[in-house]
């Protein structure tokens, strides 16, 4: 535990900034959450700007098919072929937009960021429960990436089978060029990152459940932990079984195992290999990959559940429903994976069943939405980008939650299976809503990273132009499925009734939209980079909020508080409370210090204080070890 | 075409310039002022109004481009299921447009109606526990009533064939479909074995099944309307999948695991066409599981005939052994006899006479 000693030598000398780690110790190779977070977040805003950038130029393709590419000669070299795209790497970009996009930025870019930040500021802790195990996940994703961009330089190109990589597709180089190097490259880069997820999630787990602060018991956490928390259960439990069968394909690919092969003809020759099934590699597949998209989300939804109540000056409506829907569909989201494949040739009694249970899913997820919209009922609305992102997730969390209705029902997904609908729908509330949620996120407790404010005249140009933007990109997608145009295609030349051809005006629209939406995120990265250096100083509690991250100075150090972490006494929602001077009051004020705002129940737990301030010894006990 | 996006490219270059400018003179002027302690900017009505006007021109944007766009969606399904799947799908639409639009507009609106006034108190409302539960149920009841529908109308879609359907072997191999018939005497498919194709035998057929001896490939599909039609799907390759859009059918094709989907198309491509008023309309079987480079282009034409069109058609087609007698050697001594009757006597020219002594009444179809 030698992290922790190193806190307790913070605590006990209160030196801030004396005992300087060297340069690489503070901001490289550094324990710190903080910075391990600012790390992530970097990192995935990087990522953010390479996948988008990659759908735009597929987005050119398909907006624009009679285009002259030449001019992306300099860049894309011998993948333009007499000023188009090449067909192969038409797919290799697709595949690379969703690895990264999925992966890279929302897994990591979102979860890593603000679990890292947020946890051990919000539960009062000093740090995570291994800061060095912390250390390793970021460097792991770090050499996951490095691995990953690298191969979208090879020869053959990267991998190009779609983000979900079916066999035998991605098994058989002979099947197509991004299925050789450029596939190892992918299964090595996602086999580091699975290992960097599993020791960050198993960081977040001990932290949240070993380091409260006294007091934090868990129905007093704010709900960013909780979905924080949640989501590394997730992963956690999820991520083994994709890393389960991303080994058994590197198997197949390179010592000759069947597990996904069987019966195959190839390039001029009968393959040796019988008795695989490639539909078991998409169970495993979809067994993480369902769970991944709530991954994704739930801590965008966390977020926004806190930036919600603190704009809207009331605490969040339904604090208990909240968990208790998070949980459902953390539950839930186990057993719904086959949904993804009601038309692989599965058992149609199981496609019932998934049915069943997917459509059982919608529940929480609309009682969540109704939840956030009671929240605004009345409220006092501060309109902070931070606030205009959560709204907008919101918005986008139901426009693209509603489809998931026709998708879930076996009979209609026949139809709309692998069309544009599910891009459509899944963009709009995995893609974009957990996206906003990372804005928010950012917006929100940027002063908290930085020490300085970001603008907020920006912040709202930002936000109306990827609001608009990315309805523009997305909203019509819906029609082009309607219209059955398959996804991953490179063109619509081979549809029946010249279908490309009624949508050549619909298809442009969104190409430039997506264009536009793209080029205006160049306000937030002005923004972002300009405030970091240039920005006001921020004050120690911007927005009024309750949580215990506000408690520390204005730009924590090692250690996050100076003197003794703050207890907790009430719950993290005492917004604009009956009787109350002030409109928030903080976690860490006890309740006999607000005898005119209790509730009858609270006058009770006035009790409980002694008792819990009793607690520090073992509290700092813990940071000795 | 390159003159819009050059002009497009000159207006955002433009743009982006302008919104770089102020906000670098942004930058810099926000940082002396802010006096008041207000806790919002001048911009919050602004914004608040900001959702208020995205929500109408947004509503009257989605319903514009709705319409707009329906002509063009997929006609009414020219399948005995795809009637049902479309209607229940315009049910749920219809649905989820309603929650749709109302949750996105008591959204906007709540935040345009309690935005921040300087005097205003939020109200404390925690908890709500009726309010609650008829949110929960209500969706709940929805759900259900989705769901039950659904789940019949996906088993009726997924139960057996039935004992008539017309059997139609569709393969799906980079990039393209084999397409095999049963047959105009036996009705039933022959064996095939990826071990045994070749240059010529593309599918594999094994001729030492007897039913493969007058089974037939095409290059294109006929289906017969109005009867029961079973596709088997198979793989050679990687994954492929079969897509009828105006059927309806999607089912994926799987190396080493056949599938199958069975429907009734029931407008033939002359209907079709008369009712697109296209002449030159045809069906097409289109390929949505990636599956490489030719992915998109994945297709074969497909005719949905009148019955006896149909039948005289597969009645015109020869078996393969008949135009590949080569493939006599691979019969077993004691099927020779019996696939030598497909093979046409030495002059091509009687090819047609072997041909036409296939009973008629085999081909498959419902009476
Ligand atoms: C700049 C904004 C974006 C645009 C214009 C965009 C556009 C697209 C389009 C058109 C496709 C389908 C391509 C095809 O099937 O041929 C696609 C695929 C995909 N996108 Fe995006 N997208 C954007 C942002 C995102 C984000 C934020 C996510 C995060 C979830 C995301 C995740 C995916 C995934 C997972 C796929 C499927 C990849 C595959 O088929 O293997 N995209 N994107
Ligand atoms: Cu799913
Ligand atoms: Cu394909």
């Amino acid at each position: 535990m030698a992290t922790a000693t190193l806190h307790a030598h913070d605590v006990h000398e209160h030196e801030h900034e004396h005992h300087e780690l060297g340069f690489v110790r503070k901001y490289i190779f550094s324990e710190d959450h903080k910075t391990i977070a600012k790390q992530y977040l970097i990192t995935g805003i990087i990522w953010a700007f390479f996948g988008g950038a990659l759908s735009i130029i597929f987005r050119l393709q398909l907006g624009f098919p009679d285009l002259n590419l030449d001019w992306l000669k300099p860049v894309l070299g011998q993948w333009i072929v007499e000023g188009k795209l090449e067909k192969e790497f038409y797919l290799a970009l697709v595949t690379m937009h969703g690895t990264i996009m999925v992966f890279f930025v929302l897994t990591a870019g979102l979860s890593g960021t603000f679990s890292n930040f947020l946890i051990p500021l919000q539960i009062g802790a000093r740090d995570m429960a291994s800061g060095f195990l912390n250390m390793l996940s970021y460097w792991f994703f770090f050499l996951s990436s490095v691995i990953m961009f690298c191969s979208l330089f090879l020869e053959t190109g990267p991998a190009s089978g779609g983000w979900v990589i079916y066999p035998p597709l991605s098994a058989l180089p002979q099947a197509m060029p991004g299925s050789g190097l450029g596939m190892t490259m992918w299964l090595t880069s996602m086999t580091f990152f699975i290992v960097s997820s599993l020791m960050g999630g198993i960081n977040y787990i001990s932290t949240v459940i070993n380091l409260r602060t006294r007091g934090m018991s868990f129905t007093k956490m704010p709900l960013t932990i909780w979905a924080f928390f949640l989501t590394a259960v997730l992963g956690l439990l999820s991520f083994p079984v994709l890393l389960s069968a991303a080994l058994l394909l590197i198997f197949d690919r390179s010592f000759g195992t069947s597990f996904y092969l069987s019966e195959i003809y190839i390039g001029g020759e009968a393959l040796p290999n019988v008795g695989g099934s490639a539909i078991l590699y998409q169970h495993l597949f979809w067994f993480l990959g369902h769970p991944e998209v709530y991954i994704v989300l739930l801590p965008a939804l966390g977020i926004t559940s806190e930036v919600i109540a603190t704009n809207a000056r009331k605490p969040i409506f339904g604090y208990r429903a909240m968990i208790g829907s998070m949980m459902g569909i953390t539950v839930l989201a186990f057993i719904v994976w086959a949904h993804h494949m009601f038309v692989t040739g599965m058992n149609p009694f199981l496609g019932s069943v998934f049915m069943l249970l997917t459509l059982i899913i919608a529940v929480p997820s609309a009682v969540k939405s109704f939840n956030y919209i009671t929240t605004l009922w009345k409220g006092n609305i501060i309109f902070t980008p931070a606030m205009l992102f959560s709204i907008g997730l919101v918005s986008l969390f139901i426009s693209g939650g509603v489809t998931g209705i026709i998708l879930g029902n076996s009979a209609l997904d026949i139809n709309l299976h692998d069309t544009y609908f599910v891009v459509a729908h899944f963009h709009l509330v995995m893609g974009a809503a957990s996206f906003f949620g990372l804005m928010a996120g950012v917006y929100h407790w940027f002063p908290k990273m930085f020490g300085k404010m970001m603008n907020p005249t920006l912040g709202y140009i930002h936000f109306w132009a990827t609001f608009v933007g990315v309805y523009c990109v997305f909203f019509p997608m819906h029609y082009i499925g309607i219209a059955g145009f398959p996804r991953r295609y490179y063109s619509f030349t081979a549809l029946a009734n010249n279908a490309a051809e009624s949508f050549v005006d619909m298809n442009m629209f969104i190409s430039i939209a997506a264009i536009l939406t793209f080029s205006s995120q160049i306000v937030f990265v002005i923004n972002f980079f300009g405030s970091m250096f240039k920005g006001k100083t921020a004050p120690q509690n911007p927005w009024n909020s309750t949580t215990l991250e506000w408690t520390t100075p204005v730009v924590p150090g090692h250690g996050n508080w100076e003197g003794e972490i703050p207890a907790v006494y009430r719950w993290p929602y005492d917004y604009s409370k009956p009787g109350s001077a002030v409109d928030f009051i903080p976690q860490n004020v006890p309740f006999s210090a607000t005898p005119e705002s209790n509730l009858p129940e609270e006058n009770e737990e006035i009790a409980n204080e002694k008792e819990i301030e009793s607690l520090l010894d073992s509290q700092n006990a813990v940071y000795n070890i | 075409m390159t003159y819009i996006i050059g002009l497009l490219s000159v207006v955002f270059l433009a743009l982006a310039i302008m919104i770089v400018n102020k906000s670098i003179a942004l930058s810099k002027g926000i940082q002396g002022k802010e006096d008041s302690d207000s806790p919002v900017d001048g911009a919050n009505n602004s914004n608040a109004v900001g959702f208020l006007v995205f929500m109408v021109v947004g509503s009257i944007a989605a319903a514009w481009s709705f319409f707009h766009s329906k002509p063009d969606f997929l006609p009414v399904a020219a399948s005995e299921h795809g009637l049902k799947t479309d209607q229940m799908f315009w049910i749920s639409m219809g649905v989820i447009t309603f929650a749709f639009f109302v949750t996105n507009v008591v959204l906007f609106v709540f935040a345009f109606r309690y935005r921040y006034k300087k005097d205003n108190v939020a109200t404390f409302y925690p908890v709500n526990h009726k309010l609650e539960l008829i949110w929960t149920v209500i969706p709940a009841i929805v759900m259900a009533v989705l769901v039950f529908t659904g789940l019949r109308v996906w088993r009726d879609i997924t139960a057996q064939a039935p004992e008539n359907s017309v059997v139609i072997e569709v393969t799906g191999h980079q990039f393209g479909w084999y397409v095999r018939y049963a047959g105009n005497d036996d009705a039933k498919l022959g064996n095939n074995n990826f071990k045994l194709i070749d240059d010529t035998n593309s599918i594999g057929i094994d001729f030492a099944d007897e039913n493969s001896f007058d089974d037939f490939t095409a290059t294109e599909i006929h289906i017969p309307k109005g009867v029961p039609v079973l596709l088997k799907i198979k793989a050679q390759d990687v994954l492929h999948s079969v897509y009828l859009p105006y059927q309806r059918v999607k089912m994926d094709a799987v190396p080493g695991m056949p599938t199958k989907f069975w429907f009734v198309a029931n407008k033939s491509t002359e209907e079709m066409r008369a009712e697109l008023g296209k002449n030159d309309f045809n069906y097409k079987l289109n390929c949505t599981e990636i599956c490489g480079r030719g992915h998109f282009g994945m297709a074969i034409t497909v005719f949905v005939d009148e019955p006896e069109d149909y039948k005289a058609w597969c009645l015109q087609q020869k078996p393969f052994l008949a135009q590949n007698p080569d493939y006599l050697a691979k019969v077993p001594e004691k099927l020779k006899a019996k696939a030598q009757k497909y093979i046409p006597a030495e002059a091509p020219a009687e090819a047609d006479s072997t041909q036409a002594a296939a009973p008629e009444a085999a081909v498959t179809m419902a009476q």
